[in-house]
């Protein structure tokens, strides 16, 4: 007893929570700056939010092992409960363009939909190091701490605009419904300890490949069941899907941007390191289970997005579609599949937020406007939005050289070379669906008469640097995707 | 005869299927909340019970955690009613009901 | 062990009993003559001002908020408490940033106001 301070300090490595915890301080400053500052004044508050998040970046870069995952000299700390691996520091990456993204698209907006609130950039930097936690938490306990961290921010940000009731109704919707699945995930927790005796993520993988009379237990299968559930449910796949329209439509743009990127990373991230390494054994049940919920989400979120008519709505169903794409990824589970992921992750970051930073450019205030309608024209009347949209339009459909097919390309292969031959079908046959949404919007944008001059429409140089950096990334990863897939492969498992 | 872990689990399990139709089933956002609370805690008993059969505190220190961000979580919540009442008069979710596919 | 216990239980059977009795023979033996008067609500002998299903102040849910919050801190500090003496230093280092991150929060609601009444 008398040595447990020196237990404790050996147990505890900052160095393996550091891009983190910069974060965090950051954003517990900006939180002062905030309230010290004058009402409406938030700009500065943006800029010292970019500043954590480059911060951040270079102190996450500089933890990459170029051995891999496997057999690099990660940091490790809290009694194990942390590790940060490649795979932990390629998602950091991830949330961390995401939420500069989106923090670059948000301050013009915030003033032109009247909320200029400084708290809107810590509550950011939270939620990123709430999916920090997730990607690098290799005990349960992290994993769903970083997961209410990223929760609880993101149903204030979903709710936002409060005097808006739109914005409300998607907070409170999310709020509920996101209460209620980790309701689920914590039971499946729970019943996995009760099984295994342990929340760490890789001694649950040893103690079930040592008792294989475990892997029968209903305890262990239900577990595996309602664990699955918290995570679809976070990563928006059909049937948890239900809440994704309704927040994604009702929440502030720049926020549906970053919902649809980082925190779907997060929960993807926290779902293989739990299921391909604490439930390896458990594998054949839950590639056929993830089968079928990957081919019905595809199938749910194409055939859906056909009959929107509003922008932020269609985009919500895509970005379910995709959420089952990624899902065949994991059923493929094998190298290419899961560092495809990876990749798809952030090739997914770059379409999606550029798409989202012109909602943001070509909304009106209040937002009625972003319909098929209010299209109508908009290519020819702002040449650089048009180009910029149809860019990452022909992206989200996969169509070369751009980033999304790129992407599919490595998840599809996956599919196909782990004998997922019809899934990969499957996925094909969805993406060709999704054409016709897609390029619905195009054939509004330059074949219909502009019904209006969009002189409204304002270039902001946030916004626009967000696009011209998406862009940047659409084609990189779409023309030369060799060296980060290298990155991806050695960030894996 | 004492109480075994198997009978805590299977109140955990009661409490928590209770909490499940209650959200599935109640109509006021509030009651909602409250049946979620529920969910929780009936996880909570579990992990206290399991702690103790196994001889191991992870279970514990997990209660603590999640005790933690329940408390966090009712506070946004119940701030997120408090605006969608002040604009609405109602946290019926029946009047949830402006998105809509 | 358990003996010791019996005139509790004595106590709160007499206790049960008296209060279950009073309300029966009360509505069994007792005369009803209703009136308004009779009928309203106790308010120790004042006559009543308003309904009792007023709407509570939104300033409550606030405060309550905020309890819920701090309140919850105190459950981290029992485990440490326990262990306070052998982890030393780094212990009290460890709970004084923990304790530090919270008063953040605090400074923060009470600029923002939310600790007035007004």
């Amino acid at each position: 007893m008398e040595n447990l301070a020196q237990i404790a300090m050996q147990d505890v490595n900052f160095g393996a929570i550091m891009p983190s915890l910069v974060l965090v301080c950051f954003g517990m400053a900006l939180l002062l700056v905030t309230v010290f500052s004058p009402r409406g004044k938030t700009t500065h508050v943006a800029y010292l939010s970019i500043l954590a998040l480059v911060v951040t970046g270079i102190v996450s870069l500089a933890t990459w092992t170029p051995a891999g995952s496997l057999v690099g000299n990660w940091q490790e700390g809290f009694g194990g409960s942390v590790r940060l691996d490649n795979f932990a520091t390629f998602f950091n990456i991830v949330f961390l363009i995401a939420a500069g993204l989106t923090i670059l698209m948000s301050d013009d907006y915030l003033k032109r939909e009247e909320y200029p609130i400084g708290e809107y950039y810590p509550l950011i930097l939270f939620t990123t190091a709430g999916a920090m936690w997730m990607a690098s938490g290799t005990d349960l306990m992290t994993i769903f701490l970083g997961l209410e961290v990223l929760s609880i921010s993101l149903y204030v940000l979903a709710g936002f605009f409060r005097r808006q009731e739109r914005s409300n109704e998607a907070g409170l919707k999310y709020f509920l419904l996101g209460a209620f699945s980790t309701g689920f995930l914590l039971y499946g927790i729970a019943l996995i300890y009760g099984v295994t005796g342990t929340t760490k993520v890789a001694l649950i993988g040893e103690i079930l490949a040592n008792n294989p009379s475990l892997l029968t237990n209903t305890m262990t299968l239900a577990g595996m069941g309602l664990m699955s559930i918290g995570f679809l449910f976070k990563i928006a796949a059909a049937p948890f899907h239900m809440w994704t329209p309704d927040v994604y439509q009702g929440a502030p743009t720049p926020i549906t941007a970053f919902m649809s990127a980082g925190p779907k990373a997060a929960a993807f991230a926290a779902f293989l390191r739990v299921f391909v390494i604490g439930l390896a054994g458990l594998q054949d049940q839950w590639t056929s289970l993830l089968w079928i919920l990957a081919v019905l989400t595809m199938i749910v979120g194409n055939v859906v997005a056909i009959y929107q008519t509003n922008l932020k709505r269609m985009l919500a169903y895509s970005s379910i579609a995709h959420a089952g794409y990624a899902l065949v990824g994991m059923v493929a589970a094998n190298a290419i599949g899961l560092s495809g992921i990876l990749f798809y992750m952030l090739a997914y970051t770059f379409m999606n937020l550029g798409a989202f930073a012109i909602l943001v450019l070509a909304g009106k205030k209040g937002e009625d406007n972003l319909t098929l309608d209010g299209f109508a024209g908009f290519g020819f009347k702002r040449p650089f939005l048009g180009v910029a949209m149809s860019i990452f339009l022909l992206s989200l459909m996969g169509i070369p050289p751009t980033a999304g097919f790129t992407a599919k390309f490595y998840i599809f292969a996956g599919a196909v070379e782990a004998g997922y031959i019809w899934l990969a079908i499957i996925g094909v046959l969805n993406s060709a669906v999704s054409l016709y949404y897609y390029l619905r919007v195009m054939v509004y944008m330059y074949f219909r008469d502009p019904a209006e001059d969009y002189g409204w429409v304002k270039m902001h140089a946030g916004a626009v640097l967000s696009i011209v950096v998406a862009i940047i990334g659409v084609f990189y990863l779409g023309i030369i995707p060799g060296a980060v897939m290298e990155f991806a492969k050695l960030a894996i498992f | 005869m004492s109480p075994t872990v198997y009978h805590y689990l299977t109140l955990s399990a009661i409490l928590f299927s209770m909490g499940t139709i209650g959200v599935l089933t109640r109509r006021n956002a509030i009651v909602i909340f409250m049946c979620i609370e529920l969910m929780l805690n009936a996880v909570n008993l579990s992990f206290i019970a399991l702690s103790r059969h196994l001889g191991n505190l992870d279970g514990q220190i997990f209660v603590f955690f999640v005790m933690a961000v329940a408390a966090a979580e009712a506070a946004v919540g119940l701030a997120l009613m408090i605006t969608f009442f002040r604009n609405r008069e109602s946290i019926e979710v029946d009047d949830i009901n402006l998105l809509k596919w | 062990m358990l003996d010791t216990y019996l005139p509790i239980l004595v106590l709160i059977s007499i206790a049960v009993a008296f209060a279950i009795g009073s309300v029966v023979f009360s509505r069994l033996i007792g005369q009803k003559k209703p009136s308004a008067v009779k009928l309203a609500p106790y308010e120790c002998g004042m006559p009543l001002i308003g309904s009792a299903r007023e709407r509570v102040s939104v300033k409550f849910y606030l405060v309550a908020v905020t309890f819920i919050v701090f309140d919850i801190e105190v459950a981290f500090l029992y485990p440490w408490a326990v262990v306070f003496k052998q982890l030393g230093w780094y212990g009290a280092g460890a709970m004084g940033f923990f304790i530090f991150v919270l008063v953040i929060g605090l400074i923060y609601e009470w600029k923002k106001g939310a600790l007035e009444w007004e």
